[in-house]
């Protein structure tokens, strides 16, 4: 009898004591909001991944930092590897937990094409922090696709008319054959012709081809100003190394794809020098919260640097954290409040989303690798005419 | 007329590197009668030893040249020598009995592992690794023709490698006893041949040379990553195949006309058909070898089992 008491007590004083815990919870932790990010962590383009994912995780950070915000976030990371399978793998994953409030999705623009239908499908917003390709956005009507960087429209215009002003005439294509490169190809030759360029030869290529000697023996008979190249990085890499090899002279202008850090390691210092590239935004220190953003970064100490898309990244993860903060941690809630962004003050300017949910950003960079580094170019020894690019 | 030997420049760099991976195959095949498809991640494997070996040369404070590529090729070349006499010891030979099919999906299996291996542990291996620049780069102008003195180097080395093997095999006693395994292993060990050595010595021999077929694809390119053995591997089989497998020469002439095919393919096709980007180059030349076997299944020099390897 004594025991069965013993029992009870022991039992009702468990009980009140979860009671208590429980009553006392809201007060003391807040709830978990859960966001994903994913881009590509291995693979040639993993630097301007793993940048975007320490970017997004800083935005994470600084928010659990304040006091004032109603939830604790916490970021969900997956790797897209850069494929498409993988991609729509990872989304179906990432929009299949109902935990995980919405997304900072994708840099390549294949996988953004072929998993904005599955967050669709599941209803969870995305925020697309790195692709490029206009169909991302304009190509559907999908609700809950959003982009904070500009698309290669932009992009393309602006490389034309400021190569056209700096007197080249003729011009080599050479695109891999994703719809990223097959984009860029399309809407800077349609540039070209309308300015009065000339397209002396048009090259697809393989999105993991090793030898472009044919394709470059053919381009050096063919004698062009301007070798153009959209594409990403690792075949940038490569066909700088191999223009070489055959001893080609022309200017080589990239596109954003290989605006990057390791396209300077892998060419070489040397080789490098003098390559264009045009991108969305503008350098971090241009920027409106640059500043701001460099110091917070620098001081988590992360292992890679932000690289070109960092600033979007972390833009897009403020941006879910700001309508999570407003209408709680609810799908179509979020999505709803993201789908009227406007004149939103971010790190990389105002922020407005038009009927497509695309970012409106008027503002193209235009970068030259000088010495090793990637340096914009009115503030470069060729944009103050100290230097001279080739193939003029 | 400058474009063309361009072109057949480019083809000859391709050629050798093909007819190096593909004499493996056909070595594995003469002697053991096996088709080894870990072949191509053995190469990777080799470039990757021979980058590491570069990079530890450079933290020891030997940068001169010279010794890093003595130290690159020693290395790779050792590595990759014990590790296809390795996998010969402790898969192929146990699996001697077993149908050919076995082996076939072993070795297939193994190269996956191999792939994955240096991607997973080989430290940030699943990107591209650049690989230094050993040799001379001045350029040699002939008439609008211009070659760099790098891949001249490269060129000669492939083709006498090939040679070396080539002399190994036909005029030395270690040679002798290989072709007398290759021709029937059981009279070869009646003969007082040690039967396991001899096809141990073959598999190192055979990814010794794909090691340097690696070394100088990395040395070519300035690049190396984890998955350039898949396909090296594919067209040197096919290479093999289309020579006849088994033979050497037949393997080496496979090589460069695969090549040629890639060449032809990637020049040609967007002069031809003004919508097919040369990115179509290896479903041409792979669709020209699958006619080929059609017309010819045992390859352009038949096998005659007495004149194996």
């Amino acid at each position: 009898m004594r025991r069965r008491n013993t029992i009870l007590t022991g039992t009702s004083l468990l009980v009140s004591y979860m009671g208590l815990a429980l009553m006392a919870s809201p007060v003391m932790a807040k709830d978990v909001v859960k966001i994903a990010y994913v881009g590509p962590l291995t693979g040639g383009v993993s630097n301007i991944g793993l940048g975007g994912r320490n970017s997004a995780d800083l935005a994470v950070r600084l928010r659990n930092q304040d006091p004032k915000s109603k939830y604790t976030y916490e970021l969900v990371v997956q790797d897209d590897e850069c494929k498409t399978n993988v991609g729509v793998q990872v989304a179906t994953k990432v929009a299949a937990d109902k935990s995980i409030v919405a997304g900072v999705t994708h840099y390549c623009s294949a996988v953004a094409m072929a998993t904005a239908s599955v967050y669709n499908r599941f209803g969870m917003p995305a925020v697309v922090w790195g692709a490029v390709l206009p169909e991302v956005t304009y190509g559907n009507n999908y609700k809950e696709i959003h982009r904070v960087n500009g698309t290669m429209i932009n992009q393309n215009d602006v490389a034309y008319k400021f190569m056209a002003a700096q007197g080249y005439k003729k011009w080599a294509i050479i695109h891999d054959t994703t719809d990223y490169g097959k984009g860029h190809n399309k809407y800077f030759s349609e540039f070209l012709q309308k300015g009065g360029g000339t397209v002396l030869g048009t090259f697809g290529v393989m999105a993991d081809q090793q030898d472009f000697t044919t394709e470059l023996t053919r381009i050096r008979a063919l004698n062009p100003d301007v070798i153009y190249f959209g594409g990403l990085t690792p075949l940038g890499v490569r066909i700088r190394t191999q223009m070489d090899k055959l001893g080609i002279k022309a200017q080589l202008q990239g596109t954003s794809g290989i605006k990057s850090d390791a396209y300077i390691q892998g060419a070489g210092k040397e080789l490098a020098e003098g390559s264009l590239s045009f991108i969305e935004g503008a350098p971090l220190e241009k920027l409106p919260g640059g500043l701001f953003f460099t110091a917070k970064y620098a001081q988590q100490k992360y292992g890679e640097p932000p690289e070109a898309y960092g600033a979007f990244a972390f833009t897009a993860a403020n941006l879910i954290i700001d309508a999570v903060e407003k209408v709680g941690p609810n799908r179509s809630k979020v999505r709803d409040v993201l789908n009227k962004t406007k004149d939103a003050d971010t790190i990389v300017g105002k922020v407005t989303f038009d009927d497509h949910r695309q970012n409106i950003v008027p503002l193209i960079t235009k970068y030259v690798v000088e010495n090793g580094a990637w340096v914009v170019w009115e503030d470069s020894s060729y944009g103050k005419g100290k230097r001279k690019l080739a193939g003029l | 007329m400058s474009e063309v030997s361009q072109y057949i420049f480019n083809g000859l760099m391709l050629g050798v590197i093909y007819a190096m991976v593909a004499v493996g195959f056909t070595l594995f095949f003469g002697v053991l009668d096996v088709i080894k498809f870990s072949h191509g991640d053995t190469l990777m494997v080799g470039a990757f030893a021979g980058l590491t070996a570069s990079i530890v040369m450079l933290n020891i404070g030997l940068t001169s040249p010279a010794l890093q590529l003595l130290a690159v090729i020693v290395f790779a070349v050792a590595v990759t020598g014990l590790l296809g006499a390795g996998i010969a010891k402790f898969l192929i030979l146990p699996l001697r009995h077993a149908p050919p099919l076995n082996t076939l999906l072993a070795t297939l299996m193994l190269g996956t592992v191999m792939r994955e291996a240096i991607r997973l542990f080989y430290p940030d291996g699943s990107n591209p690794k650049p690989f230094p620049a050993l040799l001379p780069t001045s350029m040699v102008e002939l008439g609008d023709l211009s070659i760099r003195i790098d891949n001249l180097i490269l060129l000669a080395s492939g083709l006498l490698a090939i040679a070396g093997v080539h002399f190994l095999i036909t005029k030395t006693k270690l040679g002798l006893a290989i072709r007398a395994v290759a021709q029937d292993g059981e009279t070869a060990r009646l003969m007082g041949i040690n039967f396991e050595a001899v096809v141990l010595i073959t598999f190192a021999l055979g990814s010794g040379l794909a090691a340097l077929a690696g070394v100088m694809n990395g040395l070519y390119y300035n690049e190396v990553n984890f998955n350039v053995g898949l396909l090296l591997g594919v067209i040197g089989f096919a290479a093999a195949i289309l020579g006849g497998l088994g033979n050497i020469y037949g393997a080496i002439i496979g090589g460069f006309i695969f090549a040629a095919l890639q060449v032809i393919g990637s020049a040609m096709l967007p002069a031809l058909i003004p919508n097919v980007p040369s990115s179509y180059s290896d479903v041409f030349a792979f669709a020209v070898v699958i006619i080929f076997m059609a017309w010819k299944p045992t390859g352009l020099i038949a096998e005659k089992s007495s004149e194996r390897v």
